[in-house]
């Protein structure tokens, strides 16, 4: 799960983490008051979207007045931001993050994310701050320091201060800069994050250590444990269709093409993709219905699958196991007649009572296209989206 | 032989009393050797019942000294799993298998911290997985086992139901398994691909592996570059994700691209680099490994 930049700063100042102070506003007029509330002579405008590149997209504003606070919080308040994280499509903009004007001296970079390999939380820092840091990674990867976490000491002081001296954080910072991974490390440890980005981490003219943005991700498999953050969840910000699967128990993620995919198990349902593209169809969506699909969910599955106006075919895959193939092939009848197909049906079905799986359809007399195997379920599938 | 488990395994069900561990036992019971395999159950304070004959133990300690299990499996809810870990590997259990989905990745860094400090060689399969078998011998875990039969091939998957995949195109062409082991999707687990092809390659059993990957991490390009030096027989592999686009999460918690890496064109690269037959058709898994048996 994500949240705002603002939200994520609420979040890290709670652990001492040191960030610009700022509100949340909704309306131009909230932004001009909290302007006012702030004080000082300059701030910053910025759209709250969950997606980075707001700068370039003109998203992000310096006002050096209340009038122009107005102003840029009217341009951006309402607009519809693109950068490319967001696609073509972009996001439209409804709320915005005013915040106090900082003097920056230096930007630098501090990340934290799950390392697979050495199976702790790892720190990456860098000087150079404000960009891409992927871009950082694969051209100047001397410029990253890396540091695996151990979780029973936590991120140490002389570790931190360690980090802080090499992105070089100078002497007379040196003590917040580190106080400062140390927070964010404890943040990162107790909301149970999968993702902590400070970019940019600055440095300012009265030398303190500030994080200028912040960007967190949370596992969601921890979330029972913080209410807190998931009444921070903006549905606004996701795939309605995302949304509307997960109430289902469905993992259901939208993709670009016109042939939608019905299949158990995560792993299957990517080859299930993967094997659309490869005889030259592309899939309308990932769906994954899960070890214990019921009449219910696979019906739910076709309705949300159906909303999709460039849909031109479903393929169903289904490898039996524990689940039996009689039962799905009962679940994709029924909702073959509740949802009125509009869109050829292809089924492979293989595993558990597949014979029984295979008359039921045949015997129910809907134009449902049966295959043997993968190859032929995606020849077939890929075929019937042509027309 | 085969790896891991075979018929002389004691099997301990950690969450014997709830609806997944009960269903599953009972099917681990039915199949082949299990009824001398599942030895015990351990549910705290609900020592001294039994499930299907099977004893109940309010701790593994316990259920390990009055029963000999040397292996566990684990239906214990994702808040409580990690610990049901710790509490195996505490007891000195040798081969701990945990199928449980969503447990917190916190929980499981310290899982996994705590296994290295104590140091006991307890070997830890999942979570998040289906499990291993060793067909015609002993089944532990939520594998449908009347679709495999005893034979020579290895399987070796992140994956459940591509796995079952992978053993339906082997068993058409006539090719049963040695063992299969799915060794999960998370981003923080026990055994890595190269831990299980290094157990393949000293299995006389074993004549060849076919290894299933998917996005994210980098497990399988440091699993196919151990092949390359040191693998005695031939591995064929498939990874799922080709279509996958970056930054979006593909049902397991690990299968991910991120900052570009974990792709499943880099991954097949690597692994055609060292040597190992790969496929971007998973429909082509099983004749494929059956076109590099000698």
């Amino acid at each position: 799960m994500n949240v705002h930049e603002y939200q994520g700063k609420e979040i890290l100042r709670q652990y001492g983490v040191a960030t610009p102070r700022g509100v949340a506003c909704f309306s131009v007029d909230e932004a001009v008051k909290a302007a006012e509330a702030l004080g000082g002579k300059v701030w910053v405008v910025k759209a709250q979207i969950h997606a980075g590149g707001r700068g370039k997209g003109g998203g992000v504003k310096v006002a050096k007045s209340l009038d122009e606070v107005r102003q840029y919080a009217s341009q951006i308040l309402g607009m519809t931001l693109i950068t490319h994280q967001t696609g073509p499509e972009g996001r439209l903009v409804k709320r915005l993050l005013i915040e106090e004007g900082a003097d920056i001296k230096k930007e630098l970079y501090v990340g934290m994310v799950v390392d697979r390999a050495s199976q702790r939380v790892t720190l990456m820092a860098s000087s150079e701050g404000g960009m891409d840091i992927e871009h950082v990674a694969e051209h100047t990867p001397e410029k990253i320091f890396k540091i695996h976490i151990d979780p029973k000491t936590g991120l140490t002081t002389a570790d931190a201060t360690e980090v802080a001296r090499k992105i070089g954080v100078p002497d007379v910072a040196i003590a917040q800069g580190a106080a400062f991974m140390q927070s964010l490390y404890k943040a990162f440890d107790e909301c149970d994050c999968s993702l902590a980005e400070i970019n940019p981490l600055i440095y300012t003219g009265d030398n303190k250590v500030l994080a200028l943005d912040a960007k967190l991700n949370f596992d969601a498999n921890a979330l029972y444990r913080h209410p807190e953050i998931v009444a921070m969840r903006d549905l606004d910000e996701e795939d309605p269709a995302e949304v509307e699967a997960s109430k289902f128990d469905l993992t259901y993620i939208s993709l670009d093409g016109n042939i939608g995919c019905l299949v158990n198990g995560a792993g299957l349902a990517m080859a299930t993709m993967d094997v659309i593209k490869l005889y030259g169809g592309a899939p309308a969506n990932f769906l994954d219905v899960g070890g214990g699909a019921t009449t219910e969910k696979v019906t739910e599955a076709f309705k949300i699958m159906l909303k999709n106006p460039n849909l031109k075919a479903i393929l169903v895959n289904i490898f039996g196991g524990i689940m039996k193939c009689d039962v799905i092939a009962n679940g994709v009848i029924a909702a073959a007649r509740e949802v009125k197909l509009s869109v050829p049906l292809v089924v492979r079905m293989k595993g558990t009572n597949e014979d029984l799986g295979k008359q039921i359809l045949k015997d129910s007399g809907l134009p449902i296209i049966s295959a043997n195997n993968m190859a032929e379920a995606a020849e077939r599938v890929v075929a019937a989206a042509k027309g | 032989m085969s790896i891991l488990i075979n018929k002389n395994t004691r099997v301990l069900t950690q969450g014997i009393t709830g609806k997944t561990g009960m269903f599953h036992t009972k099917m681990g019971k039915e199949y082949a050797n299990g009824a001398n395999c599942y030895v015990a159950g351990v549910t705290p304070k609900k020592g001294g019942q039994n499930y299907q004959g099977i004893p109940i133990f309010d701790t593994v300690a316990e259920a390990k000294e009055k029963t000999g299990a040397n292996a566990s499996v684990i239906y214990v809810p994702p808040p409580f799993a990690a610990a049901a870990i710790d509490e195996a590997v505490d007891a000195g259990i040798e081969l701990v298998i945990c199928i449980t989905e969503g447990i917190p990745v916190r929980d499981m860094i310290r899982t996994r911290e705590r296994m290295q400090a104590k140091g006991n060689g307890t070997i830890l399969i999942g979570p998040n997985c289906p499990g291993v078998i060793t067909p015609d011998e002993i089944k532990i875990g939520i594998m449908p086992g009347h679709i495999h039969k005893k034979g020579r091939i290895g399987v070796v998957s992140r994956s459940g139901t591509l796995t079952y995949e992978a053993v339906g195109q082997l068993m058409e062409l006539g090719l049963g398994q040695s063992s299969c082991v799915g060794i999960g999707g998370d981003p923080v687990n026990g055994m890595k691909h190269i831990d299980i092809m290094k157990l393949f390659n000293d299995d006389p059993e074993t004549d060849a592996v076919i290894m299933v990957g998917e996005i994210g991490g980098d497990a399988e390009e440091t699993c196919a570059r151990w092949i390359k030096d040191n693998m005695k027989k031939p591995v064929v592999g498939f990874i799922a994700g080709v279509t996958a686009p970056p930054g979006k999460r593909m049902g397991h918690a690990g299968a991910i691209i991120s900052g570009g890496k974990g792709t499943a064109q880099e991954k097949l690269a690597v692994m055609e680099e060292c040597g190992i037959k790969v496929t971007k058709n998973p429909a082509k898994m099983g004749e494929l490994l059956k076109s590099v048996l000698t």
